[in-house]
């Protein structure tokens, strides 16, 4: 009797909920009913979709290609830990779309996900998108961990996908279904320890790196190989780490002060690492902390306060200050009449990753996954907001890396390093 | 010297954080045998209502966290009405489902309405200061916490102990069935309680969000996970007990990085190993009574 | 108490019933998106009964079970995945030259999980089950986590947070569904069984069942290795279903999930948990479009995290209400 209830009450909840969002009606059964393939496809509306409704109805079941509409999947945390890298991923895409809504005579339609920056969420989210929505290539995720949960399953479907920012290089190894726009971890982490080198003149270095994080970790370990490679093993003074979600770094500072480095490398998630400079000023250690590409972002510097612009340096894939082409200008006005702020980084990767996918589908001449991916293999020299993108054997980009400075709460370019040719 | 001096101002305001929050902990405990599961999420409310009290309006800084502190505490209260009240006469295992619950629904309630990304804290100026003795440097705000840490103790002791209501809660811890007995109007001194514990949670979660600039929805998890680990190391349902929990917990996780830099990755099972020791050596914790059983 | 309640008229069906479904299910057209969600739905019933046979029958409020199915987890991707996916993916630090070659089956690798989850779930069990339950739940949850500190700084064996990928995966129904429907007779048998009997009389009242000569220390102890075994196994199932592992994926929301099924299904029932698995799975899946843009009206830009204010919501409803009904109970 009380399970009943209980049930029962779950039962109209659940299923209440399901069936206002919904047109098809889902009966309340305890198997795994055959009623769910036709569960609602109108649940993920994008602006063009709503236009697109009576086409994408038959386009349930047909093959994406043969179709008037060619479906991008965006695949990216709107929610969860990294859900702000998401979003501004998404506004770049947005823009990408605006511009070019249509090709090969055929409209474009972006089909959102949340990958809820989980495993299985995105592993989901991913299944979602090539089986129910039929996506014919995918942009995204921010976040390596998502997009290496996603992977297999692109792999799988045979459908394309393009990072815009995950730097692990694991995403794309053994897949030749993803690629991505944006450098990897190895490059960005020998970058800055060769700036370390030669523009902060550092002989001695310490790092403080987030456990739990792969981004960090693969950093850390990328620096200190070079930094070791050029000053010797002894050149790294201290090592200390923290996990997400940590506040208090004083103990770890305190070792590192202990140490007396010329350089803290220290790259993560922007909050922690905005605390971590604060409180390193706090505790009087004044020398010069680096970071990478995450710390792009205007929070960094509201969490930072006064000591953010106290000798802070990151690496990044664009500046806002100082176009590298034709491209990366009109996007950077684009982007500042439509969400009236400058551009960053992610948006712009986003707006590349649209675009290179775009690039593809010409060059190809089909809206085929397989054809896509073809076609994207062998992008080189694609001009896009961040910089000429030309993809490797493995699907990464390889391309400049810049360095920007903290002043004045602001980000500064410095200078652009080029990538070492293999 | 100077590394252990510098060691030890940060321990003590990192102890003083975890203090204020242990002791909400432990006063719900001692009267309900409850964990409240929800007390880090109310620590949570209390820095975010703070930020939007201060943002909202033009109020000065210091009105707005008193408004804060009170609009947090009544939060508490309702939680204690709405989520614990109605289960109060069940099988313990139910009402820690429905602090479970209750947490998980503040948590996502706050994602939903603050947005899932960090929010820069506007912490004030006065508060936001870095100072250098000697060798020894510190943020001034790290001077304020052990403060009105300080301070509010010894207001906690006057109520607890030269109070009526103080009086009440006592017997409440020591007898509740007896209490009801002897005419004390329970639900009235359980809400007090919660009103106290939530009162103290803000201003915590307030002084942490001055502490460290960034708010998050699930911000109130570890420490409060932590503060109820002081809770039992001081010996639960002892305030006394809590406070010195938490300066043990905040001191531990300074210092053990400190000296023993190697163990540095394992700094996050710190505190848990701590309650698996005591629990093992000494369950009642350093203060703690003798729990009886009651058959 | 019947003799033959293993075989009750509700048992047989339940079970006729759910095979009719296992091997049924293949010949419907389904695409992999709900493969996927049934395959899910399959784990989730294993992860439920067993975190109910803790929780729900013996009364031990363990809060640990995502520690057990981090453990199976990467056992199973360690033991599943091919030297060479070891060799391209360990890039910090080499996985250790043993564990490299360290190689087995599918069904032999998720056995070792659950009985490595297992030899830890007792490990833990012996000091953390002398505590009363509050204790028990933080204590549980606080040696998960040091589980996963262990996990995220061991990088020569888990690969630390960079995680693992290549594993080979699965989705046959036939394994998910096979692994649950062993686990449910197994609920059936045990607890019909004296010793099942035994542990419910824990539950209820722990003094009386001493006095009547059960061993109620060691029936935990057992009752909660059991547990973790099956947590174990869960886990490896996740891995293999997903074909990446990472320690960020092992939070208290597992728990919290499981938990929420094995409270809507009933404490200690077998087939109500059944039933709430599919049901939470499938919802949790279906109702992503709760956070998502909405297009009537008032929402315009989906409400991230509604999905989970809705569920405990649900959680604390049931709660509340069900005890409403049942009327009063004297304080434990």
């Amino acid at each position: 009797m009380k399970k009943l209830l209980s049930l029962m009450l779950a039962l109209v909840m659940v299923f209440g909920l399901t069936a206002c969002g919904s047109p098809g009606e889902k009966k309340p059964d305890k198997t795994e009913a055959p009623e769910k393939t036709e569960a609602p496809a109108a649940e993920k509306e994008t602006p063009a979709a709503k236009e697109e409704k009576d086409e994408k109805a038959e386009d349930d079941k047909s093959a994406s290609s043969d179709s008037d509409v060619i479906k991008i999947g965006v695949f990216e945390p709107f929610t969860g830990a990294a859900a702000s890298g998401g979003e501004l991923t998404y506004e770049g895409i947005e823009l990408a779309y605006a511009e070019v809504p249509e090709i090969l005579g055929k409209k474009i339609e972006l089909v959102k996900v949340d990958n809820k920056s989980d495993q299985v969420e995105a592993s989901n989210a991913a299944q979602r998108l090539v089986d129910k929505d039929k996506v014919n290539a995918v942009i995204g995720s921010y976040g390596s961990s998502n997009s290496m949960a996603g992977g297999p399953v692109f792999q799988e479907a045979k459908v394309p996908a393009v990072g815009c920012s995950p730097t692990n290089p694991m995403v794309t190894k053994g897949n030749p279904y993803y690629f991505r726009v944006c450098f990897i971890d190895p490059f960005q982490g020998s970058v800055m320890a060769n700036f370390a080198i030669n523009q902060l003149g550092a002989k001695t270095a310490a790092t403080v790196k987030d456990i739990s994080s792969d981004y960090s970790v693969g950093l850390v370990k990328n620096f200190v190989d070079a930094f070791k490679a050029a000053n010797g093993d002894d050149s790294i003074v201290s090592e200390a780490s923290y996990k997400t979600g940590d506040q208090d770094f004083t103990s770890q500072l305190n070792n590192v002060k202990q140490a007396n480095p010329d350089v803290i490398f220290c790259p993560g998630n922007y909050g922690e690492c905005a605390l971590m400079i604060k409180q390193a000023r706090d505790l009087d250690i004044d020398a010069p902390m680096l970071g990478g590409d995450t710390w792009e972002s205007p929070d960094f510097i509201k969490i930072g306060g006064e000591n953010i612009n106290k000798e802070v340096y990151f690496s990044s894939h664009f500046t806002s200050e100082k176009p590298l082409n034709d491209v990366s200008e009109a996007f950077l006005k684009t982007y500042k009449d439509k969400f009236n702020k400058d551009a960053n980084a992610f948006a712009a990767l986003g707006y590349d990753a649209y675009m290179v996918v775009i690039d593809a589908i010409k060059r190809a001449d089909s809206a085929d996954p397989q054809a896509i991916r073809d076609a994207l293999a062998e992008t080189k020299n694609f001009i896009g907001a961040t910089g000429t993108i030309s993809l490797d054997a493995e699907g990464d980009a390889v391309k400049s890396a810049v360095i920007n400075q903290v002043k004045d709460n602001a980000f500064v370019y410095l200078q652009t390093i080029e990538p070492e040719s293999k | 010297m100077a590394f252990f001096i510098q060691n030890l101002v940060n321990g003590i305001s990192l102890g003083s954080l975890y203090a204020l929050l242990a002791i909400g902990y432990t006063m719900v405990y001692g009267i309900l045998r409850l964990i409240n599961f929800a007390h880090g999420d109310i620590f949570m409310l209390g820095a975010y209502l703070s930020f939007y009290v201060m943002t909202l309006t033009s109020l000065p800084w210091w009105l707005a966290f008193l408004i804060a502190t009170i609009l947090t505490g009544i939060l508490g209260i309702v939680l204690e009405r709405t989520a614990y009240a109605p289960l109060r006469q069940e099988a313990r295992i139910n009402v820690l489902i429905s602090a479970i619950g209750a947490s998980f629904l503040l948590e996502n309630l706050a994602i939903l309405v603050f947005g899932g990304r960090p929010q820069p804290f506007p912490v004030p100026e006065v508060l936001d200061r870095s100072i250098k003795v000697g060798q020894v440097s510190f943020n001034i705000i790290q001077v304020v916490i052990p403060i009105v840490t300080a301070v509010l103790l010894l207001v906690l002791h006057f109520v607890v102990n030269k109070t009526k209501t103080g009086m009440a809660m006592r017997a409440l811890a020591t007898d509740y069935e007896a209490s009801d007995l002897m005419g004390i109007n329970i639900n009235l001194i359980i809400s007090v309680t919660f009103l106290i514990g939530s009162l103290l949670a803000a201003v915590g979660g307030i002084l942490y969000a001055c502490r460290y600039p960034q708010l998050l929805p699930l911000m109130g998890m570890m420490p409060g996970i932590k503060c109820f680990i002081a809770a039992v190391i001081g010996g639960i349902g002892n305030m006394t007990g809590a406070v010195v929990g938490g300066m043990i917990l905040g001191m531990a996780e300074i210092m053990i990085v400190g000296f023993l830099p190697s163990l540095n990755d394992y700094r996050d099972g710190f505190a848990f190993i701590i309650l698996i020791l005591i629990l093992i050596i000494k369950p009642t914790g350093l203060f703690g009574s003798t729990a009886k059983e009651k058959v | 108490m019947r003799r033959s309640q293993v075989f009750s008229r509700k048992n047989i069906l339940g079970l006729l019933i759910f095979t009719a479904i296992l091997v049924l299910i293949n010949f419907l057209p389904l695409d992999n998106y709900y493969r996927k969600i049934i395959n899910l739905s399959y784990i989730y019933i294993t992860l439920a009964l067993s975190l109910n046979l803790i929780n729900g029958y013996t009364g031990l409020f363990s809060l640990g079970h995502y520690g057990f199915m981090a453990i199976g987890a990467y056992t199973t991707a360690i033991l599943t995945m091919p030297p060479e996916a070891k060799d391209a993916y360990y890039n910090i630090e080499p996985i250790y030259e043993w564990l490299k070659n360290f190689n087995m089956p599918l069904i032999p690798a998720l056995i070792v999980s659950g009985i490595l989850a297992a030899i830890l779930g007792f490990l833990i069990a012996l000091p953390v089950l002398r505590l009363n339950d509050d204790y028990l739940a933080i204590a549980s949850m606080g040696f998960a986590e040091i589980i996963l500190v262990l996990i995220r700084t061991q990088f020569r064996i888990t690969n630390g947070a960079l995680g693992l990928k290549g594993i080979p995966r699965v989705d046959s129904y036939y394994l998910y569904g096979g692994v649950a429907l062993v686990m449910i007779i197994f609920m059936l048998l045990l607890t019909n069984s004296t010793k099942g009997k035994s542990l419910v009389a824990i539950r209820e009242d722990e003094i009386a069942a001493r006095s009547v000569g059960i061993n109620a220390y060691l029936y935990k102890v057992i009752s909660f290795t059991i547990g973790s075994f099956w947590a174990g196994v869960g886990g490896g199932l996740m891995a293999v279903m997903v074909g990446t592992v990472n320690q960020m994926q092992f939070t208290f929301q597992l728990t919290f999930n499981i938990l929420l099924i094995v409270v809507l299904g009933g404490m200690g029932k077998i087939w109500g948990t059944v039933v709430a698995a599919v049901i939470v799975t499938s919802a949790l899946e279906l109702m992503r479009f709760l956070d998502e843009p909405m297009n009537f009206g008032i929402f315009q830009d989906g409400l991230p995290g509604l999905r989970m204010v809705v569920f405990s919501l649900l959680l604390m409803i049931v709660v509340i209400g069900r005890t409403k009904l049942k009327g009063r109970k004297s304080r434990a």
